[in-house]
C-alpha cells in the first residue's frame, strides 16, 4: 500500500460524538508524485519513489529538476522511495493523495525528532541521578558508576560499546505505530492522527498503512475495510 | 493559509455559537448528556461559575455548587459535545475573574451581589445610570 510524504503542522484537540477529547496531529499530507517507477527488471527490485513540496526551481538544482520533469512534475522538495510488492501498478507522473486513505483506520507515521544536543543521563536515559542531600555534593544528575572494569561491563580493561551514558541525544529517526486516523480531509489534503509525533511543527513525516496492530485494533481495521 | 491558522480552522468547526452570554459569577443550569449503556438522558447541574479559562477550542468552565454542605465543582471543556445546552439563571456581581475565595466562605457570605452594573447589552435586565 502506498507510503506518502507530509508535513507536521500542530496539534489540536478533537471532541468524539461521546463527549470524550482526543489529542490529535494535523498532518498535511500529499499530494505525492511518483517521480520513479523501480521494477524487478531494471533494477532488481521493486519500489515507487515519489516527490512531495514545492521548491523554487532556482533552488533546486539541474539534476533534480530535469528528473521531476521527467515525471511531468514541478520541482518537488522532498523525495522517498518506498519498496512495494507490485510496482506495475504505480506509473510515472501519477499522484497520490490522502484520499487513498480512506478506509485505512490505522498508520505508521515517521519523522525526526527534534534535537536536544549532547544530553545528561538522567535526560536521554531516564536515570534516577543521586540524592538531593544526605551529604552528595555536586553529582545530584551523575549517572552513578559505570562499573568495574574487571566485570561483565568492562572487560579486557575497557567499558562496553553500547553502555548507557550522557551524549547527543534527538534528531534521530522516530516511528510512530498504529496510530488512529481520526479524519480524513482529502479536499484540504489533512490527516488527523490521534497523539502526537515526533518533530518540530513543519517537520517531513512519512505515512503509511500500519504493518502491524494490536489484536482489537486489528478487528476494528477488518471491519472499516469490510 | 498559515500553520496557526489552519489549525483555527479546525477547531472553528468544533466551537459552539448557540452559548448565551455568561460571565463569572453567574449562576448557570448546565444540561450534561451522560450515556448509560445505549440510552442518553440530560442532567442539569446547578451552580455558579467560578473559573472561566483557555480559549477557543480549549476552552474550560468550573461550576461550584453546594448542596448538603458539600461543595461540588465540576470542570468541562466549554465545546464539549456532552454539554448540551447552558442556561443562565440569575447574574451575579463578581469583581475578580476566578472566585476561588468562595470555597473558603460560609453561610451568607457565599452569595453574590446581584449584578447592577454593565448590564447594558443584555436585553431586559435592570442596569444603573451613572
Amino acid at each position: 500500500m502506498t507510503q506518502l510524504l507530509g508535513i507536521k503542522k500542530g496539534m489540536t484537540r478533537v471532541f468524539t460524538d461521546e463527549g470524550r477529547s482526543l489529542p490529535v496531529t494535523v498532518l498535511e499530507v500529499g499530494p505525492c508524485v511518483v517521480t520513479q517507477v523501480r521494477t524487478e527488471e531494471t533494477d532488481g527490485y521493486n519500489a515507487v519513489q515519489v516527490g512531495f513540496g514545492d521548491i523554487k526551481a532556482r533552488n533546486s538544482t539541474m539534476a533534480q529538476i530535469a528528473h521531476d520533469a521527467k515525471a511531468g512534475a514541478a520541482p518537488r522538495r522532498h523525495h522517498r522511495e518506498f519498496l512495494v510488492e507490485d510496482s506495475s501498478r504505480y506509473e510515472l507522473g501519477q499522484t497520490l493523495t490522502v484520499a487513498d486513505f480512506e478506509k485505512i483506520g490505522y498508520v505508521d507515521v515517521s519523522s525526526t525528532s527534534k534535537g536536544k544536543g549532547f544530553a545528561g543521563g538522567m535526560k536521554r536515559h531516564g536515570f534516577k541521578g543521586q540524592l538531593a542531600t544526605h551529604g552528595v555534593e555536586r553529582k545530584h544528575r551523575s549517572p552513578g558508576s559505570i562499573g568495574g572494569h574487571a566485570n561483565n561491563a568492562g572487560k579486557a580493561g575497557r567499558i562496553k560499546k553500547g553502555k548507557k551514558m550522557s551524549g547527543h541525544m534527538g534528531s534521530e529517526r522516530i516511528t510512530v505505530r498504529s496510530l488512529d486516523v481520526i479524519r480524513i480531509d482529502a479536499e484540504r489534503n489533512l490527516l488527523l492522527v490521534k497523539g502526537p509525533i515526533a518533530g518540530h511543527n513543519g517537520a517531513l513525516v512519512e505515512v503509511r498503512p500500519s504493518v502491524r496492530l494490536y489484536k482489537t485494533k486489528g478487528v476494528k481495521q477488518k471491519e472499516l475495510s469490510a | 493559509m498559515g500553520t496557526q491558522q489552519l489549525i483555527e480552522s479546525i477547531n472553528t468547526e468544533a466551537l459552539k455559537t448557540d452559548l448565551p452570554r455568561f460571565d463569572i459569577g453567574d449562576t448557570i443550569n448546565i444540561h450534561v448528556r451522560i450515556r448509560e449503556g445505549e440510552k442518553e438522558r440530560i442532567q442539569i447541574f446547578s451552580g455558579v461559575l467560578i473559573s472561566r479559562k483557555g480559549r477557543g477550542i480549549n476552552e474550560m468552565i468550573t461550576v461550584r455548587r453546594v448542596s448538603d454542605d458539600i461543595g461540588i465543582e465540576r470542570t468541562w471543556p466549554l465545546n464539549s459535545p456532552s454539554i448540551s445546552t447552558i442556561e443562565v439563571v440569575r447574574r451575579a456581581d463578581a469583581r475578580r475573574a476566578k472566585l476561588y475565595f468562595l470555597r473558603d466562605r460560609v453561610g451568607k457570605s457565599r452569595r453574590l451581589r446581584d449584578r447592577r452594573r454593565g448590564m447594558k447589552h443584555v436585553e431586559g435586565q435592570k442596569t444603573i445610570q451613572r
